[in-house]
């Protein structure tokens, strides 16, 4: 099936046709244990995405997963579990899909070294530029050089 | 010097083979985070008997585990289908998704019930154990027991010909479509 | 009838395009003054003739001829007027013929203003724009066109605008924003002209500047736009989330930001000649990726429009050829001698040679994420998500690595200069920010918060700098009196984008750090306090708009007993397509926003409600406000005016070192 058409067959799951998402406001009301709960509750329900939907966290969107999700992680944090065996919960459920800070593995290195690394290069590069060139000064023309020129364009319009 | 101003040129082509690549993959795509393990264990009722089961129960293998609801219209049209898998002896398994047991067992009666066994999985933690995110989703179980394979969205004979043949290579496609909807 | 006159507007626009794409670049290279001087005429009509079809596609938006396909798939009867019309660029179709408009517009611009410019030039640059047109009309009317009609079976009525589009913000922001993207062209179409002419000194930089910035002002201009639209139409007060549309528009910006410094460097002292042509290129190929990522579904995205590999294919073949062809061009064509390094390693051109490495880098950086799913999966490395905790974590460092060169920046010297000298610029002031920011760090929270330290710190260093430079210019006059004559538009605008880069920083950080929000529970009569704030729910109702049906909730806000604001956020149900939508209430200040958007009802009494306090959420866009408005401002400058073709600026002096 081509892509456009798979693309529609998902679309009509959950029997709702979404050309472009409509985002609520989706305001879930917790009671939670400590503000502490409440503020990584926050935190992480940004960073785990709604395995279904069109690039949204589980925060933002009201498809039924992503409320799902929501739910799971409230229960996991009043129970008292830490961020990482969240995120490997969620992980070994949906793939490292469901993660927007992506964990670092083999395949993620690159990625994370990629900006250091980036910088680090062009900045040799410009340490190098510069060690190469002269100075700014010789590459102006004493006045003696200036003289010669003055003379020998003379010479030649005569 | 001159090999260097190429850099540009070479870096932007191997993009250019990456997007060109792109084209034909679909990022909506999801495969199952669980490919390669055993089917989650649950203990959940059966949705007509009303007996306890756990994973133990879905001991035919290979079998298809189909998540469906009635809720989900999808799940309709895809429907005619299993029932004809289900006459050329695909064992399915149900997991009924988020809903009501006594209209998904109505809904059954009336269109008819290919599914050896349903689970009925009214809390939906059956279903986020195995990774599902919406109905309808079918799982292969193969002889080892193993999730081999999930297809989101609705089955029909040209998914089913295309992904699953590998484990089910004795079904034959039917002769007659099996309804408007059946086949592509 | 209508419709296929736009067609047929639309297809001759083509032709001419292709006439420009052709003939005067034929010319250039022939030396045929005839051929050549055909460019702006032909520029002029492909104007004429895209903004007739245009203009025919509004018509039949405005009658309400759902016989047109883009007219029944995104508009309706009871839609407002003024959301009629902007429906025609809400759309895959109509969005290219705005493109395409205003390319147009940009090349009959610098068809009317390059008088001063030898012909060869002008004709080189046109031609290429030209050549642009075409890929994008070819693109428009053979996979995408706007006039395409449901015959016989015309809908009686509309699938309605999609609700989120139905604001103020949809009438400007694409229009501001392609007006970047789409102005970016001319920069490229100047570096090509000046690749094939083999001509690449300070001229070929002063023609390019005034366009150039002004392209990156509006873009400047769109992105702020963007922003701040999403704040208050999607109900979370959010206002950036790296969501890969957001980031190929950021691209460009980036590229661009770099490219206008580097530019000045070109202008100025003849330096990095090399380095400006290929951000010229790449600033440009980055707008054109971003048409690519939005339009093809190789990524996934909330902004995108449907998702069609087919039209992707067009377009990547287009991006092939004229990213392929120009980076080919300029591997054969780049200057093989470099600009003279006739600067010290302690001076302007080596800070604004900083500059654009960070700016690269970031470039480069942010295409890394939003292509990183797309490259694991295409080496079936498995599925990944790049999202905004990476792009935060890496993004910001890099912009704080680069805010103190630019507070020495405009205080610095060409070719030579002294980190003493620096220093002693800033050092002292710099010790008075720096007491300032830990003071400041430690207001509005009780634990001193480093990052508003570090942010108040580097902005307030950059504000400094660009204030010191300020005041200096002004009190230069004669016998050492105030003096306005230098402040030149081209200073004006430089500082105005300094400061307000520095604004946006800070606003940043202490909009992400001291942000306050709740989520509650909240019935008629019920009281909670946030910070200083009391808020109260005073009533509920409802209320019935032209199109939709709005539940409201009447908020009184209160800070000392003293009433604030009385806010009321609604619920909207669109009676097209039953589509329901938050409309989120906010009182704006300077120094702090307070937001409220209603979730779901609970029961009959009662909704879930977020509050939420923003300080200083405004200076964000007011920043980039002032990026913008200093980027437009600078193209005032009287040094290009009166466009002249054989003056390098190296030789004029002081004057130049100075504008």
């Amino acid at each position: 099936m081509k892509p456009a058409l798979k693309a529609l067959m998902r679309a009509m799951i959950c029997g709702q046709l979404w050309l472009a998402p409509v985002v609520l406001a989706v305001i879930e009301t917790y009671e939670f244990s400590s503000p502490d709960l409440e503020l990584r509750y926050h935190q992480l329900s940004q960073e785990l995405r709604c395995p279904k939907c069109q690039n949204q966290n589980i925060a933002d969107s009201n498809a039924p997963i992503a409320r799902d999700l929501r739910v799971v992680l409230y229960e996991q944090l009043e129970q008292g579990a830490t961020d990482d065996e969240i995120l490997a919960f969620m992980v070994a459920r949906y793939g490292e899909f469901v993660r927007y800070r992506p964990g670092v593995d083999r395949n993620t290195v690159l990625l994370w070294a990629a900006p250091g690394l980036l910088l680090t290069l062009g900045a040799v590069g410009l340490l190098f530029h510069f060690r190469q060139r002269p100075s700014a000064r010789s590459t102006d023309l004493t006045e003696a050089e200036q003289a010669e020129i003055t003379r020998l364009l003379g010479e030649l319009r005569d | 010097m001159q090999a260097k101003k190429f850099i540009p040129l070479v870096a932007f082509a191997v993009l250019a083979g990456l997007l060109f690549r792109g084209l034909s993959i679909d990022p909506t795509e999801l495969p199952a985070a669980r490919l390669g393990q055993p089917f989650p264990d649950f203990a959940q009722t059966e949705l007509i008997s009303g007996r306890q089961i756990s994973v133990s129960a879905l001991a035919e293998r290979p079998a298809l585990v189909n998540v469906w609801a009635t809720w989900c219209y999808s799940c309709r049209v895809e429907h005619p289908y299993l029932l004809t898998l289900a006459e050329q002896g695909v064992p399915i398994y149900g997991l009924n998704y988020k809903d009501e047991p006594a209209k998904a067992r109505e809904w059954l009666a009336q269109l008819g019930d290919p599914y050896q066994l349903n689970v009925s999985d009214v809390e939906g933690s059956v279903g986020l154990d195995l990774g599902v995110y919406g109905a309808p989703e079918t799982y292969v179980l193969d002889a080892a027991g193993h999730i081999a394979h999930r297809h989101v969205g609705v089955l029909d004979e040209a998914v089913f010909k295309r992904d699953f043949s590998r484990w089910f290579p004795a079904v034959a496609p039917p002769a007659v479509a099996a309804g408007p909807e059946g086949g592509q | 009838m209508i419709p296929e006159l736009g067609h047929v507007a639309l297809i001759i626009a083509f032709v001419l395009a292709i006439g420009l794409a052709v003939v005067p670049m034929w010319g250039a290279a022939r030396r045929d003054v005839a051929a050549m001087n055909m460019a702006p005429s032909l520029a002029v009509g492909v104007t004429v003739f895209v903004a007739v079809a245009f203009a025919l596609l509004a018509v039949s938006f405005l009658q309400d001829d759902f016989s047109v396909a883009v007219v029944a798939a995104n508009s309706n009867s009871l839609l407002p007027p003024i959301f009629k019309f902007s429906a025609l660029w809400g759309n895959h179709e109509g969005s290219l013929l705005l493109w395409v408009l205003i390319l147009s517009g940009w090349m009959t611009a610098v068809a009317t203003f390059s008088r001063g410019l030898p012909l060869v030039m002008v004709a080189r640059v046109l031609s290429v724009m030209g050549m642009v047109a075409v890929g994008f009309l070819a693109f428009s009317l053979l996979t995408s066109n706007p006039f395409e009609r449901l015959l016989p079976n015309t809908p009686l009525d509309g699938n309605d605008l999609n609700p989120l589009l139905q604001d103020p913000g949809l009438i400007i922001h694409p229009p501001l924003l392609y007006m970047g993207y789409v102005g970016l062209s001319v920069p490229f179409a100047f570096a090509i002209a000046a690749l094939m002419g083999g001509r690449l000194d300070a001229s070929w930089a002063r023609w390019s500047r005034p366009w150039t910035n002004v392209a990156w002002g509006f873009l400047s201009l769109g992105i702020m736009l963007g922003s701040w639209w999403a704040y208050y139409e999607l109900g979370w007060g959010g206002w950036w989330f790296w969501d890969p549309v957001e980031n190929a528009s950021f691209m460009p910006w980036l590229m661009g930001t770099a490219l206008v410094h580097s530019l000045a460097a070109t202008e100025k002292r003849g330096v990095f000649r090399s380095w400006t042509v290929l951000l010229a290129i790449f600033a440009f190929s980055l707008s054109l990726l971003g048409t690519f990522l939005v339009r093809s579904g190789v990524l996934t995205s909330v902004h995108a429009f449907a998702a069609d590999p087919e039209r992707g294919l067009f377009i990547l073949i287009f991006l092939a050829l004229v990213v392929g062809g120009s980076l080919l061009l300029y591997a054969l064509r780049a200057p093989s001698v470099a600009s003279r390094v006739n600067y010290s390693g302690v001076s302007r051109e080596s800070l604004l040679m900083i500059n654009n490495l960070v700016f690269t880098v970031s470039t480069i950086v942010v295409l890394l994420g939003t292509l990183f799913p797309l490259i694991m999966d295409a080496f079936s490395l498995g599925k990944y998500s790049v999202g905004p905790p990476y792009f935060n974590a890496v993004f910001v460092p890099l912009m704080a690595l680069v805010m103190p060169f630019m507070a020495v920046g405009p205080l610095s010297r060409w070719r030579e200069d002294t980190t003493r000298r620096w220093l002693h610029e800033l050092l002292v002031p710099g010790l008075g920010v720096l007491v300032v920011a830990i003071v400041l760090a430690f207001l509005g929270s009780d634990d001193f918060n480093l990052w508003i330290a570090l942010a108040v710190l580097l902005a307030g260093w950059v504000a400094l700098g660009v204030v010191k430079d300020l005041w200096r210019r002004i009190a230069t006059g004669v016998d050492g009196g105030l003096t306005w004559r230098r402040l030149t538009p081209s200073f004006l605008g430089m500082t105005l984008a300094h400061l307000g880069f520095a604004a946006v920083v800070l606003g940043a950080v202490v909009v992400t750090q001291e942000n306050e929000e709740r989520d509650l529970r909240m019935a008629v009569g019920d009281v909670e306090t946030l910070g200083a704030y009391r808020f109260e729910l005073m009533s509920l109702g409802q209320q019935a708009g032209p199109n939709y049906l709005a539940d409201q909730a009447v908020f009184e806000v209160r800070r000392d007993q003293e009433l604030i604001a009385v806010l009321v956020p609604e619920k909207r149900r669109y009676s097209a397509s039953g589509q329901i939508m938050t409309e989120a209430a906010i009182d704006a200040r300077l120094w702090r926003d307070l937001y409220i958007a209603l979730g779901e009802p609970i029961g009959e009494q009662a909704w879930a409600v977020r509050l939420q306090y923003k300080p200083m959420v405004r200076w964000l866009w007011l920043g980039a406000l002032m990026i913008g408005l200093g980027a437009l401002v600078t193209a005032f400058d009287r040094r290009y005016r009166s466009q002249r073709s054989n003056v390098p600026a190296a030789q004029q002096g002081v004057a130049a070192v100075a504008g």
